[in-house]
């Protein structure tokens, strides 16, 4: 198993996100997690990145370790990549060199050599026809002034360049229009392999039109609900997800009145 | 008895700083032509009047002086043979290709300096020579940072100044090499033969003159050798005929046991570009300021700067732009990084005189406070007294982003490296500023060490 989830919490300043997540992914697998806003999709992903404003009760075991306990440096060398929703600007470091360092943590850890300037913009430029990008984003401060479909797409490179075991991409599909998301879509499907697992997020079903997943969770208000295969997702889209949350909302959010 | 050490008998013992100077003048009795010897009295006369400043005086708020008036310096005396290797230099002021001229505790170095052949009618020499073969025409330019607004440092560096550089460059003459400055301060212990002395304070006076339509690069590197107390009090001025070109350059990289109270006074016409770049390293305590009057219409004048308190080191830049003409523009961009208990502080006033129309200004300081216990102080002030004016000014203070730490993090960049990345980042800006090439690979260096992996991942 490569990510094993059980009775995941996770709250920040008393407020519980996560109540208890229990997920199992295995190498080779899509998993689409769906859910309404504020269903605790992101903070998901977020968490098994390592985000520390959190605090979180439970189990992670990524190929049998016990994630939790790593700092986001070391998940990420050892192969786990969140594709942010909204990646952060920062002006003054380059795409490129970010990248290349980003590159050779993750070959340290493997054991290979690091990759000088020359034969790094040889890989990046092969990667970055994946995503359909300009070789001038390389130079270019890491998301700085990068229109959401370019934030979206420089993620994506990053995946393809890093190569991870395990990716989350969350809400990757958000603010592209549907050529984005038919170049974003097509760059995933061809890092899809037998070793590597994928977890999309998405709110919406479209995502999954052109990354097809083996299974597909709904995700409400903190938890997993209901599992199935791609068909869920059509199912979701037809009818909404009102009944989950009629169906989930805990005690103690019906007690606070929520309706919804 | 001489009349400066008569003064200093009968008018203070106020402080050490001001009583260890007192055999100065015995010591150089008879030296000086009248003219000089009145002048040094005079200004020694201001020091006494004026008094060193407190934390009443406006201009001195944040920059505390006493530490550097309990020191009982003594002047330092000019070396017979410095024992310092060309590659040594380089090691520390960075080799920058051009002619260097070497000071040692503020006394000009032949055997350490190396002068290239210049173009014709250049003057490229230490003040001491300047002064014995053109005497009393220097005397206007040297008396001339003594306004009503002078303080007691740059006072007492008239006083007691006997050498630095002198640079002066004919009209629509261009120097392509950069001018290096280097002024090295050692109490004996690693540079000079001899038994080490106290605390040394050196006075060093530079003179640039930049004549109509000539184009040259000025770089001043200050450095120490060994952690030792000592006091550099500089004075530098520089005069932009019409139409010429300076670009200027200080690298303070004093040892942090240091003093450095420095003054940098501009005076530009019609027409003339004057860009400086300061970057402020070292020192435990020090005070670079800028003062640019802009006199001649058309003139543009730029400051940069940046400054990188840590530990218990505060480094205070004050600047000045005093737009006289119209049609001028300024423009100034500091930048410091607080660490430690470090303070930073910038203190800018730009002053839009009476009928300076069409005056164009421009203003940022930004500053990064990397601890919980660093500080940062910034005043920005606009003082505008013609109409039709552009000015604009921004101030910042802030931290490192966290966001983007998480951002670097998930990518595998550890913790630290990532803190490294995102404060060279915000400092990457000043240093591309930097257009003598070997200078801002040196400064890159200096830069890179003070981060706290000492650079390993920030490196392009």
């Amino acid at each position: 198993m490569m990510l094993k989830i059980r009775n995941l919490c996770a709250s920040v300043g008393g407020k519980e996100i996560l109540r208890g997540v229990n997920l199992d992914v295995r190498a080779g697998e899509v998993h689409a997690i769906m859910g309404p806003n504020g269903s605790g999709k992101s903070t998901l992903a977020q968490v098994l990145a390592g985000r520390e404003t959190y605090d979180v009760t439970g189990e992670v075991l990524y190929e049998g370790r016990n994630l939790l306990a790593m700092p986001p440096e070391q998940r990420a060398v050892e192969g786990v990549f969140l594709a942010f929703q909204y990646p952060v600007e920062i002006p003054g470091v380059g795409n490129l060199y970010f990248l290349r360092t980003a590159l050779n943590m993750v070959r340290q850890q493997r054991g290979l050599e690091e990759l000088d300037a020359m034969d790094f913009l040889a890989l990046a430029k092969e990667r970055m026809k994946l995503v359909e990008m300009d070789q001038s984003f390389m130079n270019r401060s890491v998301n700085a002034g990068f229109s959401g479909g370019e934030t979206k797409r420089n993620e994506i490179l990053q995946m393809a360049v890093l190569e991870p075991k395990l990716a989350i991409l969350d809400e990757t599909d958000s603010g592209l229009d549907i050529d984005a998301l038919r170049i974003v879509a097509s760059g995933v499907n061809a890092l899809r392999s037998k070793e590597r697992a994928l977890v999309v997020i998405t709110h919406y079903q479209r995502l999954l039109n052109y990354i097809v997943p083996d299974r597909v969770h709904v995700m409400a208000n903190g938890r997993i609900v209901r599992s199935g295969d791609k068909h869920l997702a059509l199912e979701l889209e037809k009818n909404g997800y009102a009944d989950f949350e009629q169906d989930t909302a805990g005690g103690a959010f019906r007690a606070a009145g929520a309706t919804s | 008895m001489s009349s400066l050490a008569k003064l200093v008998v009968a008018g203070t013992t106020e402080n050490a700083l001001l009583q260890g100077l007192s055999w100065l003048e015995l010591r150089r009795n008879g030296h000086d032509p009248v003219w000089l010897k009145a002048f040094r009295h005079a200004a020694f006369q201001r020091v006494l009047e004026r008094g060193f400043p407190t934390a009443k005086d406006e201009a001195w708020k944040y920059t505390q002086v006493g530490r550097i008036l309990d020191v009982a310096f003594e002047p330092a005396e000019a070396s017979a043979s410095p024992r310092l290797s060309s590659a040594a230099i380089d090691q520390l002021a960075g080799d920058l290709g051009g002619a260097r001229l070497v000071f040692v505790n503020g006394y000009f170095s032949p055997q350490c300096s190396s002068l290239m052949t210049l173009p014709q009618g250049v003057k490229v020499e230490s003040l001491a020579s300047a002064l014995a073969e053109e005497g009393g025409s220097l005397e206007a330019f040297l008396a001339r940072p003594f306004g009503e607004q002078t303080h007691a440092f740059t006072a007492l560096n008239a006083a007691c100044a006997e050498d630095g550089a002198f640079i002066q460059i004919p009209a629509n003459t261009v120097i392509e090499e950069p001018i290096h400055l280097v002024f090295l301060s050692d109490q004996g212990t690693a540079l000079l033969a001899g038994p080490p002395a106290g605390p040394v304070v050196s006075h060093p006076r530079s003179l640039v003159l930049a004549g109509p339509g000539s184009r040259v690069t000025i770089v001043e590197t200050y450095a120490g050798i060994l952690d030792e107390v000592y006091f550099t009090n500089a004075v530098t001025e520089i005069v932009l005929e019409e139409g010429a070109a300076v670009e200027h350059y200080k690298v303070q990289n004093e040892t942090e046991t240091a003093f450095h109270i420095a003054l940098l006074d501009v005076r530009q016409e019609r027409d003339s570009q004057f860009t400086t770049h300061s970057v402020a390293l070292g020192s435990l305590l020090a005070r670079h300021e800028v003062t640019v009057k802009l006199n001649g219409s058309g003139a543009t004048t730029t400051l940069n700067g940046l400054y990188m308190p840590q530990n218990e080191q505060h480094l205070d830049n004050p600047t000045t732009i005093d737009h006289v003409a119209p049609e001028c523009t300024s423009r100034e961009l500091y930048k410091g990084v607080v660490d430690g208990r470090g303070r930073g502080v910038f203190d800018g006033r730009v002053i839009v005189r009476p009928g300076a129309m069409n005056t164009d200004s421009s203003q940022t300081n930004k500053n990064l406070l990397l601890s919980e216990s660093a500080r940062a102080n910034t005043r920005p002030q606009l003082e505008i007294f013609a109409d039709d004016v552009k000015c604009a000014h921004g101030a910042a203070v802030g931290q490192i982003n966290e966001e983007a730490v998480f951002y670097l993090r998930s990518r595998g960049i550890p913790q630290l490296a990532a803190r490294d990345l995102l404060t060279y980042a915000f400092v990457g800006e000043m240093l591309e500023l930097i257009r003598v090439e070997p200078l801002r690979s040196h400064v890159e260096k200096l830069v890179a060490l003070r981060l706290p992996t000492r650079g390993v991942g920030v490196a392009a």
